[in-house]
């Protein structure tokens, strides 16, 4: 299969990048946890109540196909997957490592677009996820809360008046929401401003976390920004903070972006360029360094120094050069050292076909 | 920005607790957020799920401990969910309920726990539709009164009477649904 074929078939929807502020907002996530009344949590559950979980969801989800937003979707359970195709669809951020790894009768809902995911028997009986590309937290809570009120006709959900929705870990008691939002910040990086930013997000209650790193960093200077209190506020409350706090990282991004260009252009117009340079003629390529020169890539687009290129080639190609995506493309299974080498052609192919794509 | 654990790392997790009353900041690594078992609200999926809670369970039963240990020698900590089985001792290891009966059961000990991780501990959002009835009409109780009051402040009495008329109509159907 061509790397063009393979794309259009792998690739979900938040990482064609086509959203609002998608020069600095990769995704919007929103996810909501529930549980069905009389059922323990899946930690506690037996084999057949964890079944029957599944069953019961199967049904209601029969009915819910009435939505337009589900109309395609599908029941994916684990125990049909490879562990390649479960680590593929953990890259593209559609389970959890820990639904593809630990659960049992663990299963997902995912629509066509793979907007939607309903993570069955993970750590809560249901979680639904909605993952947008670009700044559209608002409109993914809008999706999520219809998804609940639908399934909520057909199941019973454990819920108290006190504590609202009950769920087993008490980090996501009440409104069970986790809302996040992915950005790209290279800029404020590079100003080395984050390190004044990153507390003043903590204080008003959102937690940071810098992501792709392995260990101990944060690569390609991506960080998923989300709220941490679920109890005692509105879930519009709580969106709404987020996307306020988000907003202003957006502009402290693009003026740090503004003022990079004023500044040294030429320090750092070599340094994009040289970035180009590496992942367009690599023979081997880190996964670190991959999203340090991605990142550098993707700025080098958004200011304007780097031209021609599709300023997605980011969003595909972070989660298209994580290991699962590499040896799905290849149809085997590569150790590491084939993997760096897979990665730097893979990414080579990507940016080549850009100038090409017309022709095709 | 450096971790303020081990002063060697970059931070990649930045999130903050309430400790006596007071916000904290956590700027950890990693590495370092994993050994100190520590739990992070608004962060998923970075660590397996189980032990992530036990630290900070464990200095809360440790503090509750102290108060009872007057009139107790061996206090709640072997409290036990009777739906599940889940004690709770059980859930300040793992971190996790067993089902939902544990909030009952557990009841009196969540609220210091749900204060320190949320700052808030009854729920103010969505109702499910179907089941959540009698929340939804008490709360709709509570807003009428507001507005009733603030008629009566400016004087508007006819339509104070309305809504205290709505408010009786809705409180005699929460008494004809019971409890
Ligand atoms: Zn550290
Ligand atoms: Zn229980």
């Amino acid at each position: 299969m061509s790397l063009k074929r393979f794309t259009e078939h792998a690739l979900s929807e938040w990482m064609r990048g086509k959203g609002p502020q998608s020069d600095i907002v990769i995704s919007s996530r929103v996810r909501v946890a529930r549980n069905l009344s009389g059922l323990p949590f899946p930690m506690l559950a037996t084999s057949a109540q964890s079944s029957q979980v599944v069953r019961r969801v199967e049904e209601a989800l029969y009915a819910a196909k009435e939505l337009p937003v589900l109309k395609e979707a599908e029941l994916i359970r684990m125990d049909d997957l490879s562990e390649l195709e479960k680590r593929v669809l953990v890259e593209k951020h559609l389970i959890s490592p820990q639904l593809a790894e630990e659960s049992r009768h663990g299963a997902v809902v995912l629509s066509k677009d793979e907007a939607i995911s309903i993570m069955i028997n993970e750590e809560d009986h249901i979680r639904i996820q909605v993952l947008y590309p670009g700044f559209q937290p608002q409109e993914a809570w809008r999706i999520a809360n219809q998804l609940d009120d639908w399934f909520e006709k057909h199941l019973t959900y454990a819920f108290s008046e006190q504590t609202g929705y009950l769920t087993s870990c008490p980090t996501n008691v009440g409104t069970g929401i986790r809302a996040s939002v992915m950005v790209h910040l290279p800029a404020l990086a590079i100003t080395k401003q984050l390190s004044r930013l990153f507390p003043a997000i903590t204080q008003v209650g959102l937690a940071v976390r810098g992501i792709y790193g392995e260990g101990s960093e944060a690569l390609g200077n991506l960080y998923q920004v989300s709220n941490q209190v679920t109890l005692g506020q509105r879930e519009e409350e709580i969106i709404d903070k987020l996307a306020s706090v988000v907003k202003q990282m957006i502009q402290h991004e693009q003026s740090a972006r503004r003022r990079l260009a004023e500044g040294t252009p030429i320090q750092l117009e070599d340094r994009l360029y040289r970035s180009y340079g590496v992942l367009s003629q690599a023979r081997v390529i880190s996964t670190k360094e991959a999203m340090e020169r991605l990142s550098d890539l993707r700025l080098g687009i958004d200011m304007g120094i780097l031209s021609d290129i599709d300023a997605n080639v980011m969003n595909e190609l972070i989660v298209m050069t994580q290991p699962g995506f590499l040896q799905q493309y290849a149809q085997e299974r590569l150790d590491s050292q084939e993997r760096d080498i897979r990665r730097a052609v893979m990414i080579r192919e990507r940016l080549h076909h850009e100038g090409t794509e017309d022709e095709q | 920005m450096q971790c303020q654990e081990c002063g060697e790392r970059s931070a990649t997790l930045h999130y903050t607790k309430i400790i006596n009353g007071e916000k904290t900041e956590f700027h950890l690594c990693e590495s370092c957020a994993r050994e100190k078992g520590e739990q992070m609200p608004g962060i998923d999926g970075s660590f397996s799920i189980h032990n992530l809670l036990s630290g900070l369970l464990n200095l809360d039963t440790s503090i509750s401990e102290g108060q009872h240990q007057v009139h107790d020698e061996t206090p709640s900590m072997g409290v036990r969910c009777p739906t599940c089985g889940l004690t709770y001792t059980q859930f300040s290891k793992i971190g996790r309920f067993g089902c939902s009966d544990c909030y009952q059961a557990f009841d009196d000990r969540l609220d210091p726990l749900f204060r320190r991780v949320h700052g808030h501990t009854s729920h103010r959002g969505k109702v499910p539709h179907r089941t959540g009835g009698r929340l939804k009409i008490r709360r709709e109780v509570e807003q009428l009164k507001q507005d009733m009051s603030r008629r009566i402040e400016n004087e508007e009495f006819e339509e104070a009477a309305r809504i205290r008329d709505r408010i009786r109509s809705l409180q005699e159907k929460l008494a004809g649904q019971g409890g």
